[in-house]
């Protein structure tokens, strides 16, 4: 199982201090953070993206690409892509250079994103956002497979004679993740192309969460890329630890509090109640998610949430010791001791999706294709 | 039987807001009665709720357990008695919180009797310029007559009187919901308005060959 790092990039004013970082500082904050991760054993560090203040995130593979450069192991993804308004032959081309640069320790997690006005200063419109989704998406795929695409769609200049360049790695496009919170047809969309499903999970109570996972793991199962209990899962997580749950509540407190997101609302004690967010020991962070798996099934990637909401960063290096040294260890023990034979440890890698051969459903645009029109064709007879 | 839920936005306790909505649903249930049906009254104060609405505004929507099941026990009733104290000539916030965290759809096709309280008959229009819009934009079927009570209406005839005809349109369009056959054909189920809770994932999810006809760049 993969375990790491989620960070969306915010600019916030620490609520103890009064003092905001600057960008630069930011930014440096991020790269190390990724740098620590590494260091303490966890496998993945991804970075949202966003183009509006007050986030900073809005060149991922720039900076995936630095810190690729700086580490050796850890596996460099985004949380999310934006599939709706950048162009996929960009998104084509940064990611498969990334690949090269990193030796394939790449993969990517498509999202809508949810700040209206993006949109439009991308040239789109947020009403298409699912549309945007499913045919740009579809031709990011073309392109990591196809040599040479020709292609008319609704959203972009039609391309004839086209190569992206570079190709992937070893002729073998990265892995993709889709992320949505509660869209049905995203879940459908990672279902259709095997691809795996993420849900951020730490805003919601775990009965939603539960429902959407169950969603992609049927569909999964449904165009014939295995058992449900085998489709590729990651879950996000927050936490905030310390040596006891008192000690943790008194520093998260106050940053909890006015957190841009849920700050002047819910008090820490309800929003633990209703989302996964646990503030306090190490014991108490690994049994709440070891209880994730009883609702989502055993599952593939885990993220975590540490960086956020004007935490400075000594404090987040501390979590993310914390994670490697106390939390992860134990979580990979027990999370492999529940789990069958026949279920995944892990989401596929470059190693393992080049082992599989170039014949592998992996290297089709559509590998569901066939099994959608039989099962469509059975109901017209039916 | 039929469920007809009872929303009411009063903050003191009691309330002249809960009074008019406790008659209102007794004439209602009387009016059922009197064509022989039954029907279930659930009342939701939602100044129990209050702080949980605010959750949900400020997190995005975070769903609580109670507003969770308060917005399914919404979509799925055959009628809404609506009623609000006048603050500042419209609805109170309280109110408005609450419809703003239903589903868009949650009350699609759903006859709603609405009714404001207030201290002087200068806020009367608030019906009609503040609620009935409201409900429209939710495509709600707003029943008629609405009912309006000022601080000296609970001393006079007229209430009742209006309370007993806007209960006398209630019962009628919740009993007559769901016949959606014209003139003598079958019922056009296909006709019948979507209304959801927005709680619940959707487990009927559009076949994704569906979702991109269109968008494979070839056809």
């Amino acid at each position: 199982m993969q375990f790491g790092i989620f960070s969306v990039g915010d600019v916030t004013e620490d609520p103890t201090t009064g003092r905001a970082p600057s960008e630069a500082e930011r930014i440096a904050s991020m790269t190390q953070l990724a740098l620590k991760a590494e260091e303490v054993g966890l496998d993945v560090f991804a970075t949202g993206e966003h183009h509006n203040p007050p986030f900073v995130v809005s060149s991922p593979t720039t900076h995936l690409g630095y810190i690729a450069a700086k580490t050796d192991k850890l596996l460099l993804s985004t949380s999310t892509t934006l599939i709706t308004t950048n162009d996929p032959v960009k998104i084509a081309e940064d990611y498969a250079f990334l690949q090269h640069l990193s030796g394939g320790r790449v993969d990517l997690m498509m999202g809508r994103g949810n700040t209206g006005p993006v949109y439009p200063w991308f040239g789109k419109d947020i009403r298409d956002g699912i549309k945007l989704a499913v045919e740009n998406y579809h031709l990011l795929r073309t392109l990591w497979r196809e040599e040479k695409v020709n292609w008319q769609g609704q959203f972009r200049t039609p391309l004839q004679g086209y190569t992206s360049t570079p190709a992937p790695l070893d002729g073998t496009p990265p892995f993709v993740w889709h992320g949505s919170i509660r869209s049905s047809e995203i879940a459908e969309q990672a279902a259709y192309y095997g691809d795996g499903f993420f849900h951020n999970h730490i805003f919601w109570n775990k009965e939603h969460t539960e429902a959407m996972v169950r969603l992609y793991r049927r569909r999964f199962e449904h165009y014939g890329h295995g058992a449900a209990d085998q489709a590729i899962v990651g879950l996000g997580g927050q936490v905030f630890m310390a040596s006891s749950e008192a000690e943790a509540k008194r520093v998260f407190r106050p940053y909890f509090d006015n957190a841009p997101v849920y700050g002047h609302g819910p008090s820490l004690e309800d929003f633990t109640e209703m989302t996964p967010l646990t503030v306090g020991t190490p014991e108490q962070v690994i049994e709440r998610t070891l209880g994730f798996a009883d609702y989502v099934g055993d599952y593939q990637r885990q993220l975590f949430l540490v960086d956020h909401a004007g935490l400075p960063t000594s404090l987040v290096m501390e979590q993310v010791e914390m994670l490697g040294t106390e939390v992860v260890p134990v979580l990979r023990k027990e999370f492999e001791r529940r789990r069958p034979a026949h279920v995944p440890s892990d989401p596929p890698t470059h190693a393992s999706l080049v082992a599989a051969g170039p014949d592998a459903p992996h290297h089709l645009v559509e590998p569901a294709r066939a099994r959608a029109e039989e099962l469509a064709a059975a109901k017209v007879d039916a | 039987m039929s469920r007809i839920v009872v929303v009411t936005a009063g903050l003191t306790v009691p309330s002249s807001t809960r009074l008019l909505a406790d008659q209102i649903a007794e004439a209602t249930s009387a009016q059922v009665s009197a064509r022989g049906e039954s029907v279930e009254m659930d009342y939701v104060e939602l100044r129990e709720v209050a702080s949980e609405l605010a959750t949900f505004m400020v997190t995005g929507g975070i769903p609580t357990p109670r507003l969770t099941a308060l917005r399914e026990q919404v979509a799925a009733a055959d009628g809404l008695v609506a009623v609000t104290p006048v603050f500042n000539a419209s609805f109170s916030g309280l109110f408005k919180m609450f419809f703003d965290a239903l589903d868009p759809d949650g009350l699609t096709g759903t006859p709603v009797l609405i009714a404001a309280t207030a201290g002087t008959a200068r806020h009367s229009l608030v019906l009609d310029h503040a609620m009935r819009p409201l409900f429209a934009y939710l495509r709600a079927v707003v029943v008629p007559t609405g009912v309006f009570a000022a601080t000296e209406d609970f001393g006079s005839h007229g209430l009742s009187d209006r309370i007993t005809r806007a209960a006398s349109e209630l019962a009628a369009a919740v009993l007559s919901q769901g016949d959606y056959s014209v003139g003598g054909f079958a019922p056009d189920l296909a006709a019948r308005p979507r209304r959801t809770s927005g709680t619940q994932v959707e487990s009927d999810v559009t076949p994704f060959g569906d979702l991109l006809r269109g968008h494979t760049g070839t056809d």
